[in-house]
């Protein structure tokens, strides 16, 4: 089984939930922005949640499934359309083959996840699947899809299938993704502290169009840290907050470099990244001040969120 | 020598940082090398990355172990860095790794300009560059890229007031107090005056990097015949 771009969207890349244990080499994390999204896509076709899926950002690629298949859309609302009929998301649909799935402009939020039975199956490179842009490793060959490329999923697939299904049982993914604009971000403190009657919390925030997977540029009232001599570079994280020297910060995305040598003044908790990977230019955003125990306790209940919807769809599949 | 003991912190919810604020940065730095060398050999499931920095050591917690937190992280750390600190040797032999570069064009676009700079013919900024002993500080920016300590203060360069949208793999370049090598095609705003042949990252090789942080280096100037000999 494989999978044909027949036109390739803004930039849509194989991730699974990326790269571990190579940080110290320089590598990134890599992986799905929005990985919440990308799980639950896996759960619903029935595969392990680690599978690779395809990450869509903005506007979505065109997709001919050579055999009959099962897949789900997950993350950012999307316009995805099959034989004429709108699909929703959150919900397995079935495909018969040579089906062709277009996506469209991604409607709220960035990032779209299609999750695919069995999952996509390019090679392993450090021991992932993802696509890291900026090193130019994993998915297909480093780099964004392009049209004409064949992507292989799993062979053992033979689902009969002959007619296109949407599968009336959905997840709602709230409160883990919500997609509301303005949106608000859980924040932890960094090492430095800004300038005296500063803080992160206090304004309302604007998307920049300079964002990416590596990053995404805030735009607001001008910050400055309280301890502005150079420093060397110190290892930051997916979620890390950084101040350049021009005061507009810059929230760390999982592309993100190992180590950066600006100011750290607040972590974005994990619970939120799916929040942070679905933020696109010009949505505002709100920081909210939290301790370690609530941080710990949004990452518990989020878990558990995810453990009730993977049984439940296991009962539901029945697999 | 007796070791500082590093700060503990944290670095959002899911990684610990060790931060060493006392003495000269390349004592500072031998001392994150050592405790992460020292760590690694007790180093538990959920340790999914020992990140070392110029003075700074950050351990990154697996969220797929759900029984960790970072107070049980931290605890284990606060156990194990006694006997880190303690530890007087790696135990991986120190390694001196000879990295051959050809300084002609068109492999060094500001060899001149260095060289003006800093006032002294094109032989001698490359003499400099190959003299000393650098130390792989961390690998950062990207993968397998070294920075490496031991520069010739003469040599100190800024970077380019705007960077190049496209270095070569195997750039040799210049920033600051520092010297690095660009290991694969990429954004960068360091002075580049040579070109090495060598692959410092494959991922298909294992350790897919040819430097790891703590390691020696040195460069040995070579002409373009031998840079494009097979051999290397």
């Amino acid at each position: 089984m494989s999978i044909e771009i027949l036109s390739a969207g803004f930039s849509t890349t194989v991730q699974d939930p990326g790269r571990r244990g190579f940080a110290a080499l320089g590598v990134s994390l890599a992986g799905a922005a929005d990985a919440y999204s990308l799980r639950i896509g896996n759960l619903l076709v029935g595969n392990d949640e680690t599978a690779a899926g395809l990450e869509i950002s903005l506007l979505g690629p065109t997709l001919r499934f050579v055999g009959a298949t099962r897949i789900a859309i997950t993350g950012a609302s999307i316009d995805a359309q099959c034989e004429g009929q709108a699909l929703a998301g959150w919900r397995a649909i079935d495909l018969p083959a040579g089906a062709e799935l277009r996506l469209g402009n991604c409607v709220r939020g960035a990032r779209s996840y299609v999750s695919v039975l069995g999952g996509v199956q390019t090679p392993l490179v450090l021991g992932s699947r993802a696509t890291d842009l900026r090193g130019g490793l994993g998915g297909m060959e480093g780099r964004a899809l392009r049209r004409g490329d064949q992507l292989p999923t799993a062979p053992r697939i033979n689902l009969a299938v002959t007619r296109l299904h949407v599968h009336p049982r959905w997840v709602n993914p709230l409160p883990d993704l919500d997609l509301a604009n303005p949106t608000r971000l859980r924040v932890l403190p960094g090492s430095d502290e800004l300038v005296r009657g500063q803080s992160l919390a206090d304004h309302a925030w604007t998307v920049d169009p300079r964002n990416n997977r590596q990053g995404v540029g805030l735009n607001g009232p001008h910050l400055a840290a309280a301890d502005t001599k150079d420093r060397v570079s110190e290892p930051v994280m997916p979620g890390t907050i950084q101040l350049p020297p021009d005061g507009r910060p810059i929230i760390l995305g999982v592309d993100a470099q190992t180590v950066g040598g600006y100011p750290r003044i607040a972590h974005v908790i994990r619970a939120d990244w799916p929040r942070l990977a679905q933020l696109r230019a010009g949505d505002v955003l709100a920081f909210l001040a939290v301790d370690y125990s609530q941080a710990d306790a949004a990452w518990r209940a989020q878990r558990a969120r995810i453990e009730r919807i993977s049984l439940a769809l296991t009962v539901a599949i029945g697999n | 020598m007796p070791e500082t003991t590093p700060a503990i912190s944290r670095l959002g919810d899911s990684a610990l940082l060790l931060h060493w604020s006392i003495g000269a940065l390349d004592v500072r730095n031998a001392q994150v090398h050592r405790v992460a060398a020292a760590l690694q050999q007790v180093r538990p499931a959920w340790l999914q990355d020992l990140v070392p920095a110029y003075a700074s050591l950050a351990l990154i917690i697996d969220s797929a172990f759900d029984a960790v937190t970072l107070d049980t992280a931290e605890q284990w750390l606060m156990d194990n860095l006694p006997a880190a600190l303690a530890a007087q040797h790696t135990n991986r032999n120190q390694r001196l790794i000879e990295i051959p570069v050809c300084y002609e064009p068109p492999f060094a676009p500001d060899l001149s300009d260095i060289a003006s700079a800093c006032g002294m013919p094109i032989e001698e900024v490359i003499t400099r560059h190959c003299t000393p002993i650098y130390r792989v500080a961390m690998l950062g920016f990207a993968p397998g890229f070294p920075y490496l300590m031991g520069l010739d203060p003469a040599l100190a360069m800024a970077r380019l007031p705007t960077p190049r949208t496209r270095v070569a793999a195997g750039s040799v370049g210049i920033g600051g107090n520092q010297t690095g090598i660009y290991p694969c095609l990429s954004a960068g705003g360091w002075r580049l005056l040579g070109r090495t042949p060598l692959t410092l990252f494959d991922p298909l090789r294992d350790p897919p990097s040819l430097l790891l942080a703590g390691d020696e280096l040195r460069f040995l100037a070579v002409d373009r015949a031998c840079f494009d000999a097979p051999s290397i």
